[in-house]
């Protein structure tokens, strides 16, 4: 029996009167090694940020580690690594400052950091390769080196679940070859691991699913897949009598759905 | 230096260093969130308070710091909804304060003058009362902006991953919000409303061409600005100068000091480092030519720590693989090494 650790259920959000999520529905049990996969505008990102509460969900409901998300408590099992922001801070932060900020969730405030807590850092800079530049500047990083600090942030709360956004995106082959090595020891050592990317590239041997995402529905949830494009079946063909799908948000229907409803609800009536 | 024993010079002293400390603290994560003119606006609309204050004859700086607590609470929201005309709805909030204040000041019945005392400071008619509130509020202000130092940093570098942490992010911009204004307040009677801005953003600008960590350019911020609001008390109390305009002088000529020296170290650690690790295990191969060649050869971008081709160091610098030969930018070409 394994513990479901994500669940989005009916899962619809609304960004600016558009609708970008409609009818989702996935499951990511312990132990998993998702890969989130699509086109620029599919609705990957917004999907992984619904989950995180960072996006608020219009329709539907999350669960985390099995408690509903408003009322979820354990955020410090979370490491969430987000999109690579090329522009700097406007203050000065070195790799070790930034990558202290992941112990956060597990201090009170004004408590100072304990001996574990800077193990944990130390361990999580070791772990990316940037021991020798942890004194550094972040802004004095190469792009790829940037993303692993992002990296290390997230592994300093020693995560059950792992959520990446991107990781890949403008990142060198040799780094990423050094991200897919970080990525396998978790996987060795049962990190759930959710990962939005646009290719695979040196991951795809670390999957152990794949789910494509294609105007904001999820077109694809199975085994693993090199590409969004290799979806094996873009789109079912309903027979002609089936009856129109309801699943938009419900105040982002268009006049055609709701047409659609009336005529099934009326017929239901008569 | 017998000016020092009288009671108004320690005064205005004491208030000058305590606000030298506040301001930058607070200021930094203005400057982190790129939000440097905050203090400003609010500066101008702590003089609508300021006015309130002195039509109802109570005490100026109260209202000041109730008027510009609201309107900072007010900003701090405008900017959580992220809207473009973010920016444009401050503007409106600066000027309807600046005018409410010029406005009201009117109504009761006081002149121009009477506001100069706030828009420029006047920090040698701080009386006995007035200093204790000031140290009082700076004190919260700096034991809050250091105490909380990891927290605060830690939102304002990346508030996505503060929230999936499970910090209260809302509650601690609002609080940096509400300590900036009590610091525009506080700092109204030593350089005044119109220049309060200057002593939270100088220092951590001068502080930044200088460090390495966000810890560093905090320390190095509080203790520039106290160095300045010191050293300008000292200097308007042997010549005759305004003392709110020395400090913000003082200040400023510490930046100019400090940004030649500044653009050198950035110089040496960008010549010196956008190269990956991981370039340094590969055997390229290449072999290092002793006389450098130039390469009339089209380029669509700039060679840098993004660009996909392979990075070398080599010397003082760092050489990029392109196309099976290797060379770095030279002025306007590339040489070839």
């Amino acid at each position: 029996m394994s513990e479901q650790v994500i669940r989005i259920t009916d899962g619809g959000v609304v960004l600016g009167g558009r609708p970008i999520l409609r009818g989702i529905e996935l499951t990511v049990n312990r132990g998993e090694v998702v890969a989130v996969l699509g086109a620029n505008g599919s609705g990957k990102s917004t999907l992984v940020r619904a989950i995180l509460g960072l996006t608020p969900l219009r329709r539907g409901s999350v669960q985390l580690f099995g408690a509903p998300a408003d009322r979820f408590k354990g955020w410090r099992r979370i490491g969430f690594v987000p999109q690579r922001t090329t522009a700097t801070a406007g203050v000065p932060a070195s790799v070790w400052e930034v990558v202290a900020s992941g112990r956060l969730a597990q201090l009170r405030p004004l408590q100072p950091m304990r001996r574990k807590d800077k193990d944990a850092v130390r361990e999580a800079i070791d772990a990316v390769g940037l021991s020798d530049r942890a004194g550094d500047g972040c802004s004095t990083l190469s792009g790829g080196q940037q993303q692993r600090v992002l990296i290390a942030r997230a592994l300093a709360g020693r995560p059950d679940l792992l959520v990446l956004d991107e990781p890949t995106a403008g990142v060198d082959l040799a780094s990423q070859d050094t991200f897919a090595e970080i990525l396998r020891r978790l996987v060795d050592q049962g990190t759930t691991i959710l990962l939005v990317a646009h290719e695979m590239g040196p991951l795809e041997p670390l999957i152990s699913r794949t789910v494509v995402m294609r105007d904001g529905r999820i077109a694809y949830d199975g085994p693993p897949l090199e590409s969004f494009r290799d979806v094996p079946h873009a789109h079912a063909h309903h027979p002609a009598e089936h009856r129109a799908h309801v699943d938009y948000s419900l105040d982002v229907r268009t006049p055609v759905d709701r047409a659609a409803h009336h005529a099934d609800g009326d017929g239901g009536l008569r | 230096m017998s000016l020092l024993t009288y009671d108004f010079v320690q005064r205005a002293l004491l208030a000058a260093f305590v606000t030298g400390l506040a301001a930058p603290a607070i200021g930094t994560y203005l400057v982190q969130r790129r939000q440097a003119l905050m203090g400003d606006g609010l500066g101008h609309v702590a003089l609508t308070g300021v006015a309130v204050g002195l039509w109802f004859s109570t005490s100026p700086v109260a209202t000041a710091v109730v008027v510009a607590i609201l309107a900072s609470v007010l900003m701090e929201l405008v900017r959580e909804r992220g809207s473009t005309s973010g920016d444009v709805a401050l503007a409106l909030l600066f000027y309807g304060g600046i005018a409410g204040g010029v406005f009201i000041t009117g109504l009761a019945g006081q002149s121009a003058a009477t506001l100069n005392r706030f828009l420029f400071g006047s920090i040698t008619t701080v009386d006995e009362r007035d200093i204790w509130v000031t140290v009082a509020l700076a004190v919260v202000v700096v034991l809050a902006a250091v105490g909380l130092a990891p927290r605060l940093f830690a939102i304002a570098h990346d508030p996505d991953f503060a929230r999936v942490a499970g910090l209260r992010v809302r509650g601690y911009n609002l609080l940096v919000s509400v300590l900036a204004a009590v610091t525009v307040t506080v700092a109204m009677r030593t350089v005044g409303l119109l220049l309060v801005s200057a002593l939270m953003v100088v220092p951590v600008a001068t502080a930044q061409q200088l460090t390495r960590t966000f810890k560093q350019t905090l320390l190095v911020a509080m203790a520039l600005g106290t160095a300045a609001a010191v050293s300008g008390v000292l200097v308007s109390a042997n010549v005759d100068v305004a003392p709110g305009a020395t400090i913000v002088l003082l200040a400023l000529g510490g930046f100019a000091l400090a940004w030649p020296v500044g653009m050198v170290l950035r110089r040496r650690r960008r010549v010196a480092e956008p190269f990956s690790d991981d370039a340094l295990d590969l055997d390229l191969g290449l072999e290092l030519g002793h006389d450098h060649t130039v390469v009339p050869e089209e380029h669509g971008h700039d060679h840098g720590p993004d660009c996909g081709h392979q990075a070398v160091p080599h010397g003082d610098h760092v050489d990029y693989v392109h196309d099976g030969h290797r060379h770095a930018p030279h002025g306007g070409h590339y040489d070839e090494h």
